[in-house]
């Protein structure tokens, strides 16, 4: 049996009007690289913020059911939101630089959660935007704006800053979307890399991305869980007509 | 046919009408600019600029407009920073600790609209009550306390426009990085609206420092400079109300002097808000 | 781990007083009502607010208070503002709009902006300077000799100072706050709806007059309220301009003492005689009032604007 980091029970997120995410329950297994994918709009991108407790920041949101992390259900009151959005990074689609210098940027998180000493910061810093692969590119100018650094670059610069709070799962909603080819194969290049250490839940609209990275892949359509499991098994041999459907190109 | 000759010569008139009221309001403008630089540059020199008046009462010959120059930054530097302490404390309320579409927010920004329109020989007489009611007199302090008032709408209209337009991803790339709302709103939000916060920093102390009707019951006025919160402050509108009507040339000389100071004030503050934009969006996303 | 918790009660107390001071602005126009109802008490006890608003008897030493003459110094005051500025700024706000070149409508909205930002006083002191000499000497002596037969017209003052002059004085002062939230108004309209208008065949003002103002029509009446609310509480530029006399105007040659102006004029004496700042803040509460009512009515032209259009 392999460990699994995140678990999702009956989990229900209703829009104003709409349902988006039904009755969905998975488990996400620890240190790989998990694929969330469907055709737009399936709920993908919901089931992801739900796991971080993004979806908090939304009007309007109704969230019911469970996610466990750690044992824990991270929608109990008494939890401390903060600690868990420590732990688990978020990789956006749009990268948003905060508005501060390439240094600051990274060293925004650890700062937020009580580290001052200079030296520890600057060693963080420079461990994670190596681990990011944006070391070399930025190390002589660490004090210049973040914002004068071109769009794979800041992309980079948000998964620095993202492992720089040090959490144990990353999630990125379309990391590579709005990338170039070679940032985007950069940020694959990243994420491949992390997966030993780091547990990893990927949403993508592109398949082939999929197949390139996932080791677990959960199928969506129209808010609810159709298909889940290994990747070698859901690409080759998936049980429902719905999944092989939307693998085949059918609709999308 | 005469109808298309009537419609196009309807065009023609109408057209030439916009151009005489556009002509027009720009030109009152020249008109007053004119005025005021036309009276108050024989004024201006170094003496009034630098001197408080003298001998007796402000109805002395001798002497400038020192007191008024510098009680008037007093007054509205105050003010500034003290509707700027509060306004930013709401602003920051209404943009990140509280639901978008709730009632109370509402209830607050309409308030806000109310306060706008308050003309402000209101926020005077209402200062003045205060004023009473502490036992206090007129003063540097009743007068910060009343432009305050004034300015605070002004402040927080601003800044909520400002805030407004930080991109959402930005706020939320700072919480999954478990921020508190807090430190979102004093380490993210500000500095990515910042260069937009001074520019209505300086529009509310533009708006502060030419009112005459709330200071005027509420600052008092005197001759000489400001040295205390407790005791009244002189201020440029206030130099120019009381001086002018005097029967004496030399204090009218002082009340064009101070006119003149005045709008330059006014219209520096117009142009710096324009070049700081520039300047202080170099850490700024987007 | 208490460090944790402090960043959290950190978080919760900002939050708390934050709050509270949103709580403060909420209710503060109230406050501001009742601060000044509590001190205009002592005179509302003896005179009813509807004698208050209707006599015309002003003898403060006297004890009698009166403050219709005031009310209408405001009201003719106000009313000439805007019948003097509402035409032109209309047709300024729609040439900005409609016919300006781009370059020229960028040069000219600074200028208003600037027009914004002039203070009272200096307004004032070009009325006195410019504005009251004029009327004084080309106005007064025109109108009396041609129009003296209409009754609204009337030369018994011939000193310049007046309605008129803070009437022109004012009608300037408002000319930024109806041009710009006009402009707006009239920017906001679809352009699908002027691109009809023209394929019909209409000229560019027959689309404007007939779409394009009717479509903006509650925007620019809420514009114009605000600039009234805007003029009905301007002091400083006024009183330096009006003359206060305290008399009830028949013509818009005569002197006039608007309500602010009485506040301002006053407010040395206040405490000298008994009543008197009971008088005056009773007077200041009742234009709170007012530009209370209009602010509002304003607001709710435009929400009923918005909700018809969505």
């Amino acid at each position: 049996m392999i460990d699994s980091v995140i678990q999702v029970r009956g989990l229900n997120v209703t829009y104003g009007d709409g349902s988006a995410v039904r009755d969905v329950s998975v488990d996400i297994p620890a240190r790989q690289i998990t694929a969330i994918i469907g055709p737009s709009g399936c709920g993908k991108t919901t089931l992801l913020r739900s796991m971080s407790r993004l979806l908090d920041l939304v009007e309007g949101v109704r969230v019911e059911g469970q996610v466990l992390f750690h044992g824990q259900n991270i929608y109990d009151p008494r939890v401390d939101v903060t600690e868990i959005r420590k732990r688990l990074g978020l990789l956006a689609q749009q990268p948003f630089p905060l508005p501060m210098s390439i240094y600051d940027n990274v060293a925004y998180g650890p700062r937020v959660h009580g580290l001052r000493e200079r030296k520890a910061l600057e060693a963080l810093v420079e461990k994670e935007l190596r681990a990011a692969g944006l070391w070399e590119e930025v190390k002589e100018r660490l004090r210049a704006p973040a914002s004068a650094l071109s769009i794979g670059q800041q992309q980079r610069l948000c998964l620095a800053r993202g492992l720089a709070v040090e959490p144990e799962v990353l999630l990125c909603d379309e990391a590579t979307s709005a990338l170039d080819p070679i940032s985007a194969r950069c940020i694959e290049d990243r994420l491949l890399a992390l997966k030993m250490e780091y547990s990893i839940v990927l949403v993508t609209h592109v398949l082939r991305q999929a197949r390139r990275l996932a080791d677990y892949v959960i199928f969506m359509y129209m808010g609810e869980l159709v298909e889940h499991g290994p990747a070698g098994q859901v690409f080759a041999d998936p049980r429902e007509e719905r999944t092989r459907a939307y693998l085949a190109g059918e609709f999308y | 046919m005469s109808t298309s000759v009537g419609k196009h010569l309807e065009e023609r008139i109408m057209l030439g009408l916009m151009i005489v009221s556009t002509v027009l309001v720009v030109g009152s403008l020249l008109l007053i600019l004119a005025t005021v630089v036309v009276k108050g540059a024989p004024a201006l020199n170094l003496a009034m600029l630098t001197q408080v008046p003298r001998g007796g009462y402000y109805l002395g010959k001798e002497g400038g407009i020192l007191n008024a120059i510098a009680g008037s930054l007093a007054l509205a530097g105050g003010a500034t920073v003290l509707s700027f302490l509060l306004g930013l404390g709401v602003a920051l309320y209404l943009q990140l600790f509280v639901r978008q579409g709730s009632r109370f927010a509402h209830l607050v920004r309409l308030s806000l609209d109310v306060l706008w329109g308050v003309p402000s020989i209101v926020y005077g007489a209402f200062g003045f009550t205060l004023l009473l009611m502490l036992k206090m007199r007129a003063s540097l302090l009743g007068g910060i306390i009343a432009l305050a008032l004034l300015e605070l709408p002004v402040m927080v209209r601003g800044m909520e426009e400002v805030m407004e337009m930080v991109p959402f991803g930005l706020k939320e790339a700072s919480y999954a990085l478990g921020a508190t709302r807090l430190e979102t709103a004093l380490r993210v939000f500000v500095r990515q609206a910042a260069p937009g916060i001074v520019t209505v920093m300086l529009l509310a102390f533009g708006r502060g420092i030419g009112d005459a009707a709330s200071v005027l019951f509420t600052a008092g006025y005197t001759d000489r400079m400001p040295n205390s919160l407790l005791r009244p402050v002189a201020s440029l509108p206030l130099a120019v109300f009381f001086q002018l009507g005097t029967p004496l040339p030399e204090v009218q000389q002082r009340a064009y002097a101070a006119a003149l100071v005045l709008v330059v004030i006014v219209l520096g503050i117009s142009l710096l808000t324009r070049l700081l934009v520039r300047r202080l969006s170099r850490y700024v996303v987007r | 781990m208490s460090a944790k918790r402090w960043r959290r009660s950190k978080d919760r107390l900002a939050g708390r007083a934050m709050g509270t001071l949103a709580l403060l602005v909420a209710v503060l126009v109230f406050f501001i009502v009742v601060a000044l109802a509590a001190r205009a008490r002592p005179l509302l006890d003896i005179q009813s607010p509807v004698e208050l608003l209707t006599s015309s008897e002003w003898h403060p030493l006297q004890g009698k208070f009166g403050f219709l003459t005031f009310i209408a110094g405001t009201v003719w005051v106000t009313v000439l503002a805007m019948a003097l500025a509402v035409p032109p700024c209309l047709l300024c706000a729609i040439y900005l709009a409609e016919y300006a070149p781009r370059r020229l409508r960028s040069a000219i909205k600074p200028i208003i902006d600037l027009l914004a930002g002039i203070p009272s006083v200096v307004y004032g002191l070009w009325g006195v300077l410019m504005v009251v000499p004029f009327i004084r000497e080309v106005v007064t002596p025109l109108a009396a000799q041609h129009l003296g037969a209409i009754p609204l017209l009337r030369v018994d003052n011939p000193t310049g100072y007046g309605i008129l002059a803070s009437g022109v004085v004012l009608a300037v002062m408002v000319f930024p706050v109806i041009i710009s939230v006009t402009e707006e108004v009239i920017r906001a309209v679809p352009d699908g709806m002027r691109e009809a208008a023209l394929a019909l065949g209409a000229t560019r003002w027959q689309m404007v007059e007939g779409v394009v103002l009717r479509r903006a029509l509650p925007g620019v009446i809420a514009a114009v309220v605000l600039g009234f609310s805007r003029a009905f509480g301007e002091t400083m530029a006024v009183m330096m301009v009006v003359g206060n006399v305290p008399q009830i105007p028949r013509s818009i040659f005569d002197a006039a003492y608007p309500l602010p102006a009485l506040i301002a004029n006053n407010y040395g004496e206040m405490m000298s005689i008994p009543l008197y700042d009971s008088a005056l803040l009773a007077a200041a509460l009742v234009l709170l009032l007012i530009v209370l009512a209009f602010t509002i009515a304003a607001r709710v032209i435009l929400l009923h604007a918005v909700r018809r259009a969505t």
